[in-house]
């Protein structure tokens, strides 16, 4: 399980760039789905299953892109400006190394280390990439990066970039090796842009006909931002009841909260004051989707060092699995 | 103490009345406004009473004569009053500004109902959209001078400026819990209600149902002249802090009383420091009776005590006070285990006050 | 109309949250199922009642929508033998101290939200006005006790009972905007007897509270030649009276801006004048905040006009206003109602370029 962690995390998509990552997923899942189709953003969308009477058709999004930054100049020194792609927090830049796309690595810092205490606009920090002039610098302008950091396998807990959301991809493409019978029709989706906003699940829930939306993405633990969290790490994966933009269906939390009774796992309610999912989107897509979210409880979100447990990942697992083989009861 | 005799129970213990609770919960009592309350007192107390009066300042006096001359003259007081408001100005169309009777904290009165005069009649005290209002104003506590009482425009003629406001809160109880507004000092005031129909025998016992407690003790001041008593307990709701912190895991040092643990006996506040005679005494009746009861933490704050115990040439007094949380808000949160505690102590004090609990002086 | 005061009550009675309608959706089909064709719900819950014209098909459709959720709090962790909540909608926590609450657990239980005293808040916190961090709820029930009955997520509404004032005047919790669902049931009361050139469609909508979510939904599905929101707007108050605010019980607002078709507002304001009907222009420069956001740019887009019903004391479980206002607003719609032709207002939509 760890293995493929690893190879998702340490694989490069930032959001709206996320080719890379697509190819790798598309590769592990297959053999094992019935049609695989990539659509006009980028979405990876595989089908398995027909819908037998007792079943539904089912739309499960996580999500592939990762936050990263993108080159605006590049100065007559060599330092690299650049802006962000997704919510990136500046308190984790200084001394954080980025790797672009094109395999040029580089290393970010302050112009006003002496600020660091305060939130500095993403103006304010440059990459460096070991050039010595404009002319020499191997990245130019519209060049993309993401956090560069090995995975670090930490005995029951692992800590990578990108574990937001390549945590939840796992979790998907194991799932869809392990689904053997289903009722459903399902529709896997790997989307793209959710950290701008969720763009792809946009796109990719009006493209389908579904009566029923699961997002899966991972839940910040700890205090971000000043807010305090309510989910733990190690306590099993979360069930959605809201976050700002977004109130699950009640009859979709129930549905995952009797799942978990029934296979004996335990599990949060999440309720989040800050960010939101592509559940979000799925939900008012159209005429309206049915949604809820599996969240993966997260420490460190959005730096270059996430955290999870894998009890979480393994039960988030067990849970998703059961809750797609078997006929869905809304309460 | 310096008796050794026993203080075991003697009697059949009687239980609270709620309903009795409900009805003076409900009933409005401002300061200086307390006749509906006073009404429901005269009319319970009086046929367990040898006499009944009410005095200048509007006390209910009620007194159980003892069966021979020259008895121990125990005197117990709670007070009627709650906090509220008085209408002070109109501004037309059903809007008043208003000031508080009693110390009531701003911040507990926004978006609140109330009931505005003597006809009851309902009004709200609104609170702004949050839509129209800057996040710097939302960190600034209200000011009672920009608040008003509104009766909307159809009950605009049936207020005037003068009368009273409550909050219109309605008592219930959950379980072991009370919920309701007064239960500062209702509560008292029930107390007392179920204590005078035990007949005390020996005692001459004297009740003193307070006016204007909450606005400087002033009822009990001539209640305690007239009745010139040999001792005093005093009955009240004090605030229990026994709540959540900013830091869930630091300890609560400051509590002052809890929820559960039993009647909270002062040993000092800021008016009175109690008689330990009496103190001694309350806690050998509780300790053989196995009624648990706690101190109240010492501090601030301050009940009928502080008045009465300076009255005259002095009365030896304490006051046994029922936790209450949410004290001078729209609902205060009491438990019927504590009261039962309390009025079953008050009982064993009716049948073993004596004026041996006095013989020594005062240590 | 005598039943309307009924009716209002019932809807002020009921919780009904944003994500959570289904109580006060209820309530609402009963009564408009006598009133109209047919009633379905969309998949989040919007309920969309069709009263079918006479005329014969294709003909153009009118879309009111009033969102009949509320808002109120949810429980958000466990403090012991408390409760913690965060807010579902936008509310003042200066409201909420003191506020009598219901726990909608395994069983509906009750509460009072009350704020960390100030003895045992840091000085720079003392004597402000709370955060809801410094906000709790005490329902009386023991820790163990507590955590069997109540699960994190669970809604918490106010337990403010509907408050009649005299007059027609009534106060309570969510007259935003159960005082628009009823002005909508007595539009389609008046329009009982009268036969419609055009199919109505009326929704309740969902999850206004929460960035309009049921409005987009059920606009999508509904598809309308035209739609209206119906919703509360401010009244004047003690320290309001500026232009984004109404006289209460002086009649509704027609809103004008970039969110209103200009023809829909000037016909509006035709009508009004034609029954002789008190109303207000509400001025909306840039964002009406009302269902009409969405359903504007839902689709291909949907010509729309918004009208309010003033409302002294926003978001806060005592809201006031006056069945007046309430009464002529319903009025108001059913006039343009039976004023519509097959074939007027339908050159909004979409014309050819001479």
């Amino acid at each position: 399980m760890k293995e493929l962690l690893q190879k998702l995390t340490q694989t490069p998509g930032a959001s709206g760039y996320e080719s890379a990552i697509r190819e790798v997923i598309r590769e592990e899942i297959s053999p094992f789905v019935k049609e695989i189709k990539v659509d006009a953003l980028g979405n990876l969308i595989a089908r398995m299953g027909e819908k037998k009477a007792n079943g539904s058709r089912i739309m499960v999004a996580a999500h592939m892109d990762e936050i990263g930054v993108i080159v605006t100049h590049v100065e007559k020194n060599g330092a690299v400006r650049f802006s962000n792609l997704g919510s990136v927090i500046p308190r984790y830049l200084p001394g954080s190394r980025v790797k672009f796309l094109n395999g040029v690595r580089g290393v970010i810092d302050s112009d006003k280390p002496e600020d660091l205490a305060k939130i500095q606009p993403m103006n304010q920090f440059f990459i460096d990439v070991g050039a010595s002039s404009e002319k020499d610098c191997p990245v130019k302008a519209g060049d993309v990066a993401v956090f560069d950091r090995e995975f670090a396998d930490l005995g029951q807990r692992v800590a990578s970039k990108a574990l937001d959301d390549r945590s939840s991809c796992a979790l998907l493409v194991e799932a869809i090796k392990q689904i053997k019978e289903t009722p459903h029709e399902l529709f896997l989706v790997f989307s793209v842009q959710e950290e701008v906003t969720s763009r792809g699940a946009t796109t990719a829930a009006y493209g389908l006909d579904v009566d029923l939306g699961l997002a899966l993405d991972v839940t910040p633990v700890g205090n971000l931002m000043g807010i305090k969290m309510q989910v733990d790490l190690g306590k099993g994966p979360a069930i959605k009841v809201r976050d700002v933009g977004f109130i699950a269906d009640p009859g979709v939390v129930n549905w995952m909260v009797d799942g978990a009774k029934a296979i004996k796992i335990p599990y949060q309610m999440e309720v989040l004051d800050i960010g939101s999912t592509d559940a979000r989107v799925m939900q008012i897509s159209k005429a309206g989707m049915r949604s809820g979210v599996l969240s993966i409880p997260c420490r460190y979100v959005h730096s270059p060092s996430e955290m999870i447990d894998m009890v979480d990942y393994e039960q988030g697992l067990k849970l998703l699995v059961h809750l797609l083989s078997q006929p869905v009861k809304l309460r | 103490m310096t008796t050794q005799r026993s203080l075991g129970r003697k009697t059949v213990v009687s239980k609270v009345p709620v309903k009795l609770l409900e009805q003076l919960c409900n009933a409005v009592g401002v300061s200086g406004n307390e006749d509906e309350v006073r009404r429901i007192v005269i009319e319970q107390v009086k046929p367990y009473v040898d006499e009944c009066t009410v005095d200048a300042l509007g006390n209910v006096l009620a007194v159980k004569h003892a069966k021979k001359k020259g008895a121990l003259r125990v005197m117990f007081a709670a007070h009627m009053d709650e906090v509220g408001f008085m209408l002070v100005q109109d501004d037309g169309e059903g809007l008043f500004a208003f000031e508080p009777v009693g110390g009531i904290d701003p911040r507990q009165l926004i978006a609140k109902p109330l009931l505005v005069g003597k006809d009851r009649v309902e009004g709200v005290i609104g609170g702004k959209p949050i839509h129209l209002t800057k996040p710097e104003e939302r960190r600034n506590a209200p000011q009672v001078s920009s608040l008003r009482i509104d009766v909307s425009p159809g009950s605009a003629g049936k207020v005037k400026v003068g009368d009273y406001a409550t909050f219109a809160t309605r008592f219930h109880r959950a379980g072991d819990s009370l919920f309701g507004k007064a239960l500062d000092d209702r509560l008292g005031v029930a107390t007392l209600l179920e204590l005078a129909r035990v007949n005390p025998g020996d005692l001459e016992v004297l009740f003193a149902f307070t006016v204007q407690e909450e606005i400087g003790l002033r009822g009990a001041r001539v209640a305690a002249f007239d009745f010139a008593p040999d001792m005093a307990f005093v009955i009240d709701s004090t605030p229990a802090f026994d709540l959540p912190l900013p830091d869930e895991d630091s300890e609560n040092v400051q509590y002052n009383c809890r929820l559960g643990a039993g009647p909270a006996i002062y040993l000092a506040d800021a008016g009175t420091i109690s008689d330990p005679r009496l103190i001694r005494f309350l806690v050998q009746l509780a300790s053989e009776n196995k009624i648990p009861y706690q101190f109240r933490q010492p501090g601030g704050g301050g009940t009928d005590a502080g008045a009465i115990h300076l009255t005259g040439a002095g009365v030896p007094s304490v006051s046994i006070s029922i936790p209450g949380r949410f004290a001078h808000s729209p609902v205060l949160h009491a438990r019927v285990q504590d009261w039962q505690n309390t009025l079953d102590l008050l009982q064993l004090i009716l049948i073993h006050a004596d004026r041996s609990i006095l013989a020594v002086d005062r240590s | 109309m005598e039943k309307i005061e009924a009716f209002l009550h019932s809807l002020m009675s009921s919780p009904g949250l944003s994500g959570f309608e289904k109580p006060v959706s209820e309530i609402i089909t009963q009564a408009w199922q006598p009133l109209t064709d047919e009633i379905s719900y969309s998949p989040l819950g919007s309920l969309h009642a069709l009263r079918k014209a006479a005329s014969s098909e294709p003909r153009p459709s009118l879309m009111i929508a009033a969102h009949m959720d509320g808002i109120g709090l949810m429980v958000k962790s466990f403090s012991r033998g408390f409760l913690r909540v965060t807010q579902i909608g936008g509310i003042d926590p200066r409201v909420l101290p003191g506020q009598l609450v219901t726990v909608h657990g395994v069983r509906e239980i009750t509460g009072v939200v009350q704020m960390i005293p100030d003895r045992f808040l840091p000085a720079s916190a003392a004597g402000k006005a709370p955060v809801y961090d410094n906000l709790f709820i005490d329902t009386g029930l023991g820790e163990n006790e507590l955590k069997r009955v109540v699960r994190i997520g669970d809604i918490v509404s106010f337990a403010s009972q509907p408050l009649d004032m005299g007059d027609g005047y009534i106060s309570g919790h969510s007259l935003d905007n159960r005082a628009s669902v009823a002005a909508l049931t007595v539009c389609l009361e008046e329009l009982k007897h009268y036969n419609l050139q055009w199919d109505l469609w009326c929704a309740a909508t969902v999850q206004e509270e929460m960035h309009l979510i049921g409005a987009y939904s059920s606009t999508f599905h509904i598809k309308p030649t035209l739609g209206i929101a119906v919703d509360v707007t401010f009244a004047q108050e003690p320290g309001l009276k500026d232009h984004t605010t109404f006289p209460l019980g002086k009649g509704p607002t027609i809103g004008l801006g970039a969110n209103i078709h200009p023809l829909l507002h000037k016909r509006f304001v035709e009508t009004a004048k034609e029954i002789d009907m008190p109303y207000a222009i509400e001025t909306m420069p840039r964002s009406s905040g009302t269902d009409a956001m969405a359903m504007q740019i839902t689709a291909a887009g949907v010509p729309t006009m918004v009208i309010g019903i003033p409302i002294r004391y926003m978001h806060t479980p005592y809201e006031l206003t006056t069945l007046t206002d309430i009464r002529r607003t319903g009025r108001l719609l059913a006039k343009f109602i039976t004023s519509l032709e097959a074939d007027s207002l339908t050159g909004l939509t979409r014309k050819e370029v001479a």
